[in-house]
């Protein structure tokens, strides 16, 4: 069993979860996934460790309730134990010393793109990030980011904080300000990756992007986790999960998602009459589908 | 007890394995075949000649004993039986349901040349059972400890069997293992209603009786590299057991779409994450009334037609691109596969898969194959009839067509050689690999092959990692056998 040290709310519907895990918290590097499960009968699930310590010997995850196992994880609190917790998984983020770089974060993708910043700060890069919301209460770890970053940009779509448009337009305004940018890091929902990637392709920045699949094994034995980057397909969880955004197939991944959408809807149906407030929380811009 | 004459026993007719019905078990996960009574399995015992020269013991890759424990059956003492199979065999309630017999012990018995061989596999799954159900099974008391210590990666059948030997002989014994499930296969793989997961659990617990250690959620390459394991680990020697579980896809058009599997991808969910059951979290394609097709003509490409006919397909059907005769699934599911139900396409082989505008699976197009000349596996090789394409219509489509061996844990390790094919170069005999104090064995060497040799590389090296142990030499014969 897997301690949960500590448990909160960062926006709606969006937890930080600190859980014990020495090991893993001595071997994983920015980038890398665990696969956890809830409870004894639950899925496995590939979450991003967005932070950790080695000495005290834990990992945090930060979580967006949108189905059945990130509810169910989001209920739990510090106190609370989960049977397993398997990782580190997926190769590191690349870090190296580009010049000047932007990560880019969207809703919960900026919990993931938050190791890499602190990685890439670290190896010596000038900074850049763009966090996006649909509205300020999904604007996470800004605080967090502006420790580490050089410059810092909430937007969010509706206005009511920060910049008033998509992450997208922040980095349109960038590029045409004239700023040198030499590498993109962006993570969020599939259309806005896709936007991104389009963005940067006409003035070859090279950008990486980080794909969120549907996961089984995480160790590269079930092929469920299939991409097309490139026209080849690669196993996310073992090739990735970060790919060069301007080979990967987002429509295909976008349908391999949703897979399942049928049956996903009849378990959280299940879980709201199960449980005594309904949880159907809002989604952040683009769902994670 | 009555004496029979070698006319006698010759006359008796070869006992039958009472089994669910088929219109029964179409609709449930539970086991299909029902085992030997105690009657049947002492009727069936008595068959056997008790040859001077047991050449059914030449047949079977890790030497049991079987026409002593087959005496021994006929006689009634089934607890004797059970401990002459364990001094071979430490999984006999598995094996006896999933070993190639007709390949095997069953394939060599002198019986078979002119009628049916004894029933080997059924017997030893009595006798397992026998032992299990009634509480019999004595774990040896855990031995003296040595004070050296082995960890072993990955916890299917050469995991296990390299345990059991090890722990045995007084040595301190971690098994790490990747999934949050031990068993390898025999877990993740092999369906419910072939192999109960409860008798996997079964041996197990016993392994843990005897003193080993289980440790889940263990991605060695990932958490731990070999080396980690070997150094600030502390562990005296290793055991690579992480078999081949890397699925190969045909690379061809539309293998991405919706609805194509992988047979570890179908089996995984329900299987180890048990989407069969109502309230299962894990989902699987809905096939409930649907086409579903199968390519390959292995074990795996059995298990997962008859799974999609047990979650409710309309229609399931095998497609294999040689003819029957080459197919490398046992007999017996054949002809289960067949009584549920399933249909056999010969000689037939995918070339794209077609989807909707939503990327989910419609279709397929398949070509008519021939046979040619033999190929390195020495079966025919199936060839293309140009101009022999069609267009058919498919819900559901699992890609049975083997496994590779999963990079991952060579990724971290350098020094560890592999041949081209990505399998682990390792002793024939010892299971050294070129690695010190690193050892291989199972399906990471072979490629994949079968649970009986996977224990029975388990068990050499657990030899060689003993002596390996008490003399701390580590030599490995220029001349040996390489495997791989
Ligand atoms: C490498 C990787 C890292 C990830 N990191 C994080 C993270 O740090 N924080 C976070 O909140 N989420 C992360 N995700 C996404 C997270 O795994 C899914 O949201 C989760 O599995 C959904 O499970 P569920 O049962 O709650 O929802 P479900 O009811 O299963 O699904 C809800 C929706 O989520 C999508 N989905 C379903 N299963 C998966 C899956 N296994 N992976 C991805 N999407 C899925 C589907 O589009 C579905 O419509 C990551 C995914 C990957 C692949
Ligand atoms: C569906 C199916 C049906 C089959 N049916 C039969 C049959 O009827 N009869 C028969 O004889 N054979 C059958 N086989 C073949 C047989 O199961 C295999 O040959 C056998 O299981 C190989 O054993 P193994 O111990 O080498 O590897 P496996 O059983 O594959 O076990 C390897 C284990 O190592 C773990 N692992 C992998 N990488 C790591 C890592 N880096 N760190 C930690 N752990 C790791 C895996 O998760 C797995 O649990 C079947 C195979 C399949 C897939
Ligand atoms: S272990 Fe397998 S091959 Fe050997 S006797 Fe038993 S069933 Fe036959
Ligand atoms: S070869 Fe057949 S008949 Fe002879 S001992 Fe073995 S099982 Fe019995
Ligand atoms: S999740 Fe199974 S191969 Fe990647």
């Amino acid at each position: 069993m897997f301690n949960i040290l500590e448990a909160r709310d960062l926006a709606p519907g969006v937890r930080y979860v600190r859980v014990e895990a020495p090991k893993i918290a001595r071997r994983r590097k920015a980038g890398q996934f665990v696969i956890i499960r809830a409870t004894s009968d639950g899925e496995r699930i590939p979450l991003t460790i967005a932070d950790s310590n080695a000495e005290e010997g834990w990992i945090a995850l930060i979580v967006q309730g949108v189905g059945k196992a990130t509810k169910t994880l989001n209920r739990l609190g510090a106190g609370d134990a989960i049977p397993d917790v398997a990782g580190p998984l997926g190769m590191p983020s690349r870090i190296e010393r580009f010049g000047t770089v932007v990560s880019i974060g969207g809703g919960v993708g900026t919990a993931i793109a938050y190791p890499s910043a602190v990685a890439l700060k670290e190896a010596g890069n000038q900074v850049i990030s763009i966090i996006g919301g649909r509205d300020s209460s999904y604007v996470l770890l800004e605080e967090e980011m502006r420790a580490v970053c050089d410059e810092v940009y909430p937007t969010t779509d509706d206005g009511s904080y920060g910049y008033h448009g998509f992450v997208t337009d922040k980095l349109t305004d960038l590029i045409e300000e004239g700023r040198h940018l030499d590498f993109v890091l962006a993570i969020g929902p599939i259309p806005m990756m896709k936007a991104v990637a389009e963005v940067t392709r006409p003035h070859s920045i090279e950008t990486v992007v980080s794909l969120n699949p549907i996961m089984v094994d995480g160790t590269g034995m079930c092929g469920g986790c299939r991409v097309a980057v490139g026209g080849e397909t690669k196993f996310a969880c073992v090739d990735g999960p970060e790919f060069d955004a301007h080979l990967v197939d987002f429509e295909l991944l976008a349908m391999r998602n949703r897979a399942y959408a049928g049956f996903e809807n009849t378990r959280l149906d299940e879980m709201d009459q199960e449980c005594d407030r309904p949880q159907l929380l809002p989604v952040v811009p683009g769902g994670s589908a | 007890m009555t004496e029979f004459t070698l006319k006698d026993r010759m006359a008796m007719a070869r006992q039958k394995m009472p089994e669910q019905e088929p219109v029964e078990r179409r609709g449930n996960f539970t086991e299909v075949n029902l085992g030997f009574t105690a009657e049947l399995a002492v009727a069936e015992a008595q068959r056997c000649l008790m040859c001077r020269r047991p050449v059914c013991i030449e047949g079977c890759p890790v030497g049991v004993q079987i026409r002593d424990f087959i005496g021994l059956v006929a006689e009634g003492d089934f607890d004797g039986a059970a401990k002459v199979i364990k001094l071979d065999n430490s999984l006999p309630a598995v094996c006896g349901r999933v070993c190639p017999q007709e390949d095997q012990c069953e394939g060599a018995c002198v019986l078979g040349r002119k009628d049916k061989p004894i029933a080997i596999g059924a017997l030893e799954r009595f006798v397992a059972d026998y032992e299990r159900l009634n509480g019999i099974a004595t774990a040896d008391a855990p031995p003296v400890s040595t004070g050296k210590s082995v960890a072993i990666v990955g916890s299917g059948p050469a995991g296990l069997a390299c345990a059991t030997d090890l722990a045995r002989l007084g040595h301190d014994v971690t098994v790490f293992e990747a999934l949050h499930v031990l068993g390898g296969v025999l877990s993740y793989g092999i369906p419910e209603f072939r192999l109960p997961k409860e008798i996997v659990q079964a041996e197990i617990i016993q392994l843990e009786k005897l003193g080993v250690t289980f440790t889940t959620n263990a991605v060695i390459g990932m958490i731990d590299t070999l080396d980690d394991l070997l150094g600030e680990e502390g562990f005296d020697a290793i055991f690579v057991g992480v078999g081949a579980g890397l699925p190969r896809f045909p690379a061809i058009p539309g293998e991405n779409l919706v609805g194509v599997y992988s047979a570890n991808e179908f089996l995984t969910r329900v299987n180890l994450m048990k989407a069969y059951k109502p309230d299962a979290e894990t989902p699987v394609y809905d096939v409930t009334g649907k086409t579903v097709a199968v390519f390959g003509g292995g074990n795996t490409a059995m298990d997962a037609v008859r799974t999609a006919v047990r979650l409710g397909a309309a229609k399931a059907s095998i497609v294999y691109r040689r003819s029957e005769a080459e197919m490398p699934a046992r007999n017996e599911e054949i002809v289960h596969a067949k009584h549920e139900g399933v249909e056999f396409r010969m000689l037939a082989n995918p070339v794209e898969f077609l989807g909707n505008e939503e990327g989910v699976l419609t279709a397929m197009r398949l070509q008519e194959m021939e046979l040619g000349e033999p190929d390195q596996s020495g079966r025919q090789s199936p060839v293309p009839i140009t101009g022999s394409e069609w267009v058919e219509d498919v819900d559901m489509v699992v890609v049975a067509i083997g496994n590779s061996p999963n990079p991952l844990l060579q990724k971290t390790t350098p020094d560890l050689e592999q041949t081209r094919r990505g399998t682990l170069v390792a002793d024939g005999v010892t299971g050294r690999t070129s690695k010190h104090g690193v050892f291989a064995g199972g399906d990471i060497v072979t490629g994949g092959a079968t649970v009986i040799l996977a224990m029975g590389a388990g068990r050499r090296a657990a030899v060689s990692i003993n002596d390996y142990l008490n003399t701390g030499e580590w030599e490995i014969e220029p001349e040996a056998p390489l495997v791989g």
